[in-house]
């Protein structure tokens, strides 16, 4: 196992940011961690990257303790915080250097590592990385995490903010730091992102809500799920959330995911209703669930969720 | 200028030094539209918002938002405006009543407004037990909603949102969109930004900026049929994968 926690809990004063988290994450495994913010995704990482120290359980990353053997620990993983944090007026080629030399290595040692993502950013390597654009500091920031050649890299939502094309760029220079035998623990609130993991936890207000392959998590959902469609969509959602049937509405791009209460629902009775309100260009198809769709109906029972 | 367009932008540009950050876009978005304005991070976004609501000053070109010159008068531009960035922008330290009074003062309303409306959102959010709690001790998707309402305030006409949803849940992302919904539905023009592209789905209409030029602007239906995909996503990266 290259990373496990056993029974983790951690407060902030009166407010639970974790719960009681258990999980493994194998050597070599790309592991999502799912949730929206606020969901105690960064406490996560800072007690195993340890920076902060759980109140319960036990974690191990590398085979080593968090708090016993945080020295260990700390050389031999990576870490790239949500929030920039390399040195805004030392240049690209600079910040690198300077973490290869705080690990006692050099840039030229463990090239063969960085080299995929660095060439990117090496014609810029003269500027300073506050002038960077936010790609590049995020590419920056990786080539130091990784500059020590660590067993695990931690990455804190590094493609929140970051548009669909560089996200995508990203995760493909993930997939190959995964051949490398890297085990990585990423966390990211954009749920299409989940399904590019090998495995996921959904995580919301400091618990676990499901552990599995993404794969899994998607046939384990529990309800039959219809995409509708309205010429209005505005009213359509309306009208769903009106009638009895509906267990859930929610718009998912140019559809709404519709499920059922119950099991023997028939789309003709939807259609029916929806005619009957004077809807147009109606169209009602069953569909395959998604991560969010999970992912929202687990939640829904333990947040304080109400219609706005 | 038209008289139903609630925007309306002529060969707008703006350079910083040798570089054009907004390279001579047009285009105009009508009253009650839902208008999605997408591209790549570094493809001159925020710079163009920033000059429609009057905070940066355009190098060359026109645009009139809320039926005023952005150039001539930006105040009326400002007044008429909702904006509401990514940043979360409210005063983490005071209540949710205090942010809600604050800024109906800085809009000018008068007390006598300001306590109906506070009120009036507090009930309309549901916030009521937590309206003397100070907003940092809130989730983010519920600051937004805050947020939100905070740059309605002042009824404006047109609301610009810069990334109102990112990283929020998806419940209550959903239920933001149900409220920008709401505020279309009322005549309201949202003008919105997003890196989700299953939201850029929810909108009327969609502009994609490709290096400071609109590559597009079309329905998200009308965007698919064109590039011959199924979704706003596949458009997205075609189109801002085709620079490279």
């Amino acid at each position: 196992m290259s990373i496990t926690l056993r029974n983790i809990s951690k407060s902030y004063g009166p407010a639970k940011a974790l719960n009681d988290i258990s999980f493994n994450v194998e050597q070599g495994e790309l592991f999502g961690l799912i949730g929206p913010d606020g969901a105690g995704k960064t406490t996560l990482f800072r007690i195993l990257t340890t920076l902060l120290i759980q109140e319960e359980g036990e974690a191990t990353v590398a085979g080593y303790d968090v708090i016993t053997d945080y020295k260990a620990i700390r050389n031999h993983v990576g870490y790239m915080p949500g929030k920039f944090s390399l040195y805004q007026d030392l240049t690209v080629e600079e910040n690198l250097n300077f973490f290869a030399t705080i690990f006692d290595t050099t840039i030229d040692e463990n090239y063969d590592l960085i080299k995929d993502i660095y060439v990117q950013i090496e014609p810029f390597k003269n500027r300073k990385a506050g002038k960077l654009s936010g790609g590049m500091k995020q590419k920056l920031a990786l080539s130091c995490a990784l500059i020590h050649k660590p067993k695990v890299l931690f990455l804190d939502e590094p493609t929140t903010g970051v548009d669909p094309v560089s996200r995508k760029e990203f995760w493909e220079m993930l997939k190959r730091l995964q051949q490398k035998n890297i085990t990585i623990l990423v966390s990211t609130p954009y749920m299409d992102e989940a399904e590019l993991c090998d495995r996921i936890a959904l995580i919301t207000d400091g618990q676990i809500l499901e552990i599995n392959t993404p794969h899994s998590i998607i046939d384990a959902f529990p309800k039959k799920i219809y995409n509708v469609r309205a010429s209005e969509t505005y009213r359509l959602i309306q009208d769903l959330e009106s009638y009895p049937n509906t267990h859930s509405a929610y718009p998912f791009g140019e559809y709404v995911h519709f499920t059922s209460r119950h099991s023997n629902f028939s789309p003709e009775d939807l259609m029916t209703f929806l005619k009957g309100k004077q809807h147009t260009g109606i169209e009602i198809f069953e569909t395959i669930p998604t991560i969010e769709d999970t992912f929202m109906e687990l939640s829904n029972t333990n947040t304080l969720a109400t219609n706005a | 200028m038209h008289k139903d367009h609630a925007i309306h932008v002529e060969n707008l540009t703006k350079m910083f030094g040798d570089f054009t950050a907004v390279n001579n876009i047009s285009f105009q978005v009508d009253k009650g539209e839902v208008f999605g304005f997408l591209g790549a991070n570094g493809a001159g976004k925020t710079t163009a918002i920033k000059m429609l609501i009057g905070i940066s000053r355009p190098t060359s070109g026109k645009a009139n938002v809320a039926g005023y010159d952005v150039k001539s008068e930006t105040e009326m531009v400002k007044k008429s405006i909702g904006y509401m960035s990514q940043k979360f922008s409210l005063y983490n330290d005071l209540t949710i009543k205090e942010n809600i009074t604050f800024f109906g003062g800085i809009y000018g309303l008068k007390k006598s407004v300001i306590k109906e409306k506070t009120q009036r959102l507090i009930d309309e959010l549901g916030l009521n037990e937590v309206a003397d709690k100070p907003v940092s001790s809130l989730p983010l998707g519920w600051k937004q909603k805050v947020a939100f309402s905070v740059s309605l305030l002042h009824d404006p006409k047109i609301i610009f949102l810069d990334e109102p949803t990112g990283g929020v849940d998806p419940i209550t992302r959903r239920q933001f969109w149900n409220m920008i919904y709401r505020e279309a539905h009322k005549g309201k023009t949202i003008f919105v930004t997003t890196h989700y592209m299953d939201e850029a789905e929810y909108c009327d209409r969609v502009s994609i900026m490709v290096e400071g030029k609109i590559e597009a602007l079309d329905t998200p239906k009308n965007l698919k049929a064109q590039y011959k995909v199924d979704s706003m996503n596949k458009v997205f990266l075609k189109l801002a994968r085709n620079i490279e």
